[in-house]
């Protein structure tokens, strides 16, 4: 056995793998949280910029009861995106700005496990922009949006959305351009998705029949499975050189 | 310990590496000399499993490339010009998320002895952002060592740093590479090369135009040598 080999964690057979795995997923987010915990840059621009479309977004539109429920769901997905794509560019910026993808490239697991944590860690940073976004959208805009269905919507959209764009942040962060390439890159994959979040939000807001809501919730979970087995099967390609 | 044949490396249409060879013996210190854009980083890269090559063989520790990626990182150490390490955490922290992605057992004890070995115990709880430029770059060895690598890959680890922290780097470098670690720096930094390597290899359009050993007699003048085999690039 080498020296190299003596150190590490013995882990045979495939429950052992998986250990190492989930290890190495927990070991990203422990440092994502960490770093930002003390920052405080990624989630303080998100809050910011959340906060101040969906104030331009309530002086922009000023619209009677009725309307504002049919428009709120686009605000409220619109908001989604434009501060997600923001931590996304920024999580995958701090990864290459120090060359420490690089030191996570050379740690000797699956790759995707780098992708899985870095996933994580965005969507924990989009559910806690979301979870204050959304009471003070409610305030705003003087409507419920403490509601089970349309929380499931936010939680499905938001895994999407973590799903393919950490994919493509970490596509785009090898360009010079990345900041304007993430938007470009993004915005026209996730379609589905936030046409998906906005027609379901939109039924669980006027109170539609579930059976109008179904489809929506569907491609919703489709999107959410596919782009998360396609970044898995992606993601060492799109990562080297 | 490293086996390169026939390596072929481009960059769209440019070629970098034209079918290199390069072979290194268990315990060797190799320094890898030449000039901007000889290839040298690329060559580290595609070694240290971050870059695929296009053509050629390369095994390193028994382990060939690409299939046996995740093997031969285990067994390796990396050393840059930029730190790998993350400035909002401290340097304990850093080294704490090295070991849990290379599934270390025990690692708090390795932990306090690398960062000990570099001097930085003292300075363990300070955020890496704060450290100078010298110390970062001993905390990134203590990182390159924290999983007792027997290969050690150093991309130019001199870069940015003054005299006083380039002499305490040298002595680390050869402190580590005693312990019978085989060890590939790249470098420009042709006295220094020549103080800490046991042989000194030159790449030149792509390929190695010259392999030097300590005690051959090309070493008497090796700048001129240097500057001969390179004058072209």
């Amino acid at each position: 056995m080498t020296s190299a080999e003596s150190m590490v964690i013995e882990q045979t057979g495939r429950f052992g793998q998986l250990r190492n795995y989930l290890r190495a997923v927990g070991a990203v987010v422990w440092k994502d949280l960490r770093a930002e915990y003390r920052s405080r840059e990624l989630l303080g621009s998100m809050l910011v910029f959340a906060m101040l479309v969906i104030l331009i977004f309530n002086f922009a539109l000023e619209l009677d009861i009725r309307t504002r429920e049919t428009v709120a769901s686009g605000v409220l997905w619109v908001t989604f995106a434009f501060a997600g794509t923001l931590g996304l560019n920024r999580s995958m910026g701090v990864e290459k700005d120090r060359g420490c993808l690089d030191g996570l490239l050379l740690a000797p697991v699956d790759r995707s496990a780098i992708y899985f944590g870095k996933m994580l860690g965005n969507l924990i940073f989009m559910t806690i922009v979301e979870a204050i976004v959304l009471p003070t959208f409610s305030v705003l805009y003087n409507l419920n949006l403490i509601n089970p269905g349309l929380i499931l919507v936010v939680i499905l959209g938001s895994i999407g959305y973590s799903a393919v764009g950490t994919l493509l942040s970490s596509m785009a962060v090898q360009a010079r351009t990345r900041d304007i390439l993430l938007p470009i890159l993004l915005f026209p994959v996730s379609i589905p998705l936030l046409l998906a979040a906005v027609k379901a939000s939109n039924g669980f807001l006027q109170s539609f029949e579930m059976t109008e809501i179904m489809p929506w919730l569907n491609i919703l979970l489709v999107y959410d499975v596919i782009f998360i087995a396609v970044a898995f099967m992606l993601f060492d390609f799109v990562v080297e050189e | 310990m490293i086996e390169v044949r026939r390596l072929v490396k481009t960059f769209g249409v440019k070629p970098v590496l034209r079918g290199l060879d390069f072979n290194v013996k268990a315990g060797e210190f190799v320094a890898l000399l030449g000039p901007n854009g000889a290839g040298k980083t690329t060559f580290l890269r595609i070694l240290a499993t971050l870059s695929r090559p296009k053509m050629g063989e390369v095994i390193v520790a028994g382990y060939r490339l690409p299939g046996q990626a995740s093997a031969i990182r285990q067994r390796l150490g990396v050393v840059s010009h930029q730190p790998l390490l993350y400035g909002d955490l401290s340097a304990e922290e850093n080294l704490q998320f090295y070991a849990r992605m290379y599934a270390l057992h025990s690692h708090e004890t390795r932990i306090k002895e690398v960062l000990k070995m570099v001097g930085l115990y003292p300075r363990r709880r300070d955020l890496v952002r704060e450290f100078s430029r010298g110390m970062q770059q001993r905390l990134a060895i203590a990182r390159s060592i924290l999983h007792n690598p027997d290969i050690l890959l150093f991309d130019e680890p001199h870069t940015g740093l003054d005299q006083d922290a380039a002499k305490m780097l040298d002595e680390l470098l050869i402190e580590i590479a005693s312990g019978g670690r085989t060890v590939v720096m790249t470098s420009h930094d042709l006295p220094r090369a020549v103080k800490l390597a046991d042989r000194l290899d030159i790449l030149s359009h792509g390929v190695i135009a010259a392999s030097i050993h300590k005690g051959d007699p090309e070493m008497l003048d090796f700048p001129e040598l240097y500057r001969r085999v390179t004058q072209d690039d």
